[in-house]
């Protein structure tokens, strides 16, 4: 094909993308501009129906909670996957590779980052319903913490902290737990996922109902299971720079 | 839209297509993140922290984590393939 014929098929493709998103730019409501009814109801509802103040969350861990079950088996189902597919390397082959952490800034700064993401995102997980975040972004924080460590403690100790053979089971229990609070509703009478507990006072951490479990179940099955992932890619990377007997 | 909007979408816009014309992988991997940054400074420009939240813990921490793994796996592998 000659160098004509590629510029032309690539100037009429792009022109028609950018007709398309002209067009579909053109329909948008303008900026800044909310046209639906549901935003402004939540906003009015959710203090006086959930006791809640952050509405994002009530509407994640409450009138949707159906839909965010399925964005939480979803995650484990790729950590899942992940951890079949990067088999090549297995526990026992990196088990005796020593890397000491030999700079002191590096050290002290990942304990220091780890600390307070460590903070941070506890905080996010309880004020879910209060302040922006929730169980989502607050069990990423965690799991983030938890990397950071790797900076301060050399791999092998590392590994004991964050093993897959505990991150595994805090991701399954996370996950099971949603799905499990979901069937307890079910059980009393309720809808499946429906709130089966005292609402509570608003503005405490407290409140909120049962939706708090379904946070805090889906704060570990987030922070469980990126740490599944990150460990897995981290194994992998150690066994493959030393050299593991599956990769010579 | 106020100054500061147009600003914000400006830095997104740039860091974009700095990704975009990165070459050498880790400096796009690294430039990535520098537009997730720019993403959540939008997105608290516009008043949607839960988003930005989101957009800080995913795009900050966990995908640069893996992409950067992943890339030692890649060049561990290389080295190897050379020697």
């Amino acid at each position: 094909m000659s160098r004509t014929v590629r510029l032309t098929m690539v100037g009429v493709s792009l022109a028609g993308f950018a007709a398309l998103l002209a067009w579909g730019v053109a329909d948008l409501p303008s900026f800044g501009h909310y046209p639906g009814p549901y935003g402004d109801l939540i906003v009015k509802l959710v203090q006086p129906q959930r006791h809640m103040a952050n509405a994002v969350t009530a509407v994640v861990f409450d009138y949707r909670g159906f839909d965010t079950m399925g964005e939480e088996l979803l995650l484990f189902a790729a950590a899942s996957a992940l951890a079949l597919l990067l088999r090549e390397t297995r526990e026992d082959e990196v088990e005796d590779i020593r890397e000491p952490v030999l700079s002191d800034a590096i050290r002290g700064g990942g304990l220091l980052a780890s600390i307070v993401t460590l903070v941070v995102g506890l905080y996010v997980v309880a004020h879910a319903f209060i302040t922006p975040g929730g169980g989502f972004q607050g069990g990423v924080v965690l799991a983030a913490s938890l990397a950071f460590l790797f900076l301060a403690i050399e791999y092998q100790r590392w590994g004991k902290v964050a093993h897959s053979s505990i991150m595994e089971p805090v991701e399954a229990f996370g996950a099971g737990a949603y799905v499990a609070l979901g069937l307890i509703a079910l059980a009393s009478g309720l809808a499946f996922l429906e709130n089966f507990m005292e609402l509570g006072v608003f503005g405490r951490l407290s409140s909120g109902g049962s939706a708090i479990l379904l946070n805090l179940a889906s704060a570990l099955a987030v922070a469980g299971g990126f740490l599944v992932i990150f460990g897995e890619c981290l194994q992998e990377n150690v066994g493959a720079r030393h050299g593991s007997r599956t990769n010579r | 839209m106020v100054p500061l909007q147009l600003v914000v979408i400006l830095f997104a816009a740039a860091a974009g297509l700095a990704v975009v014309l990165a070459r050498d992988i880790v400096r796009q991997a690294i430039l990535f993140s520098l537009y997730g940054f720019a993403l959540v400074v939008l997105f608290v420009v516009l008043q949607a922290p839960d988003v930005a939240l989101s957009a800080l813990a995913v795009s900050g921490i966990a995908y640069p984590l893996v992409l950067v793994s992943a890339i030692a796996r890649v060049r561990a592998r290389d080295k190897r393939g050379r020697e």
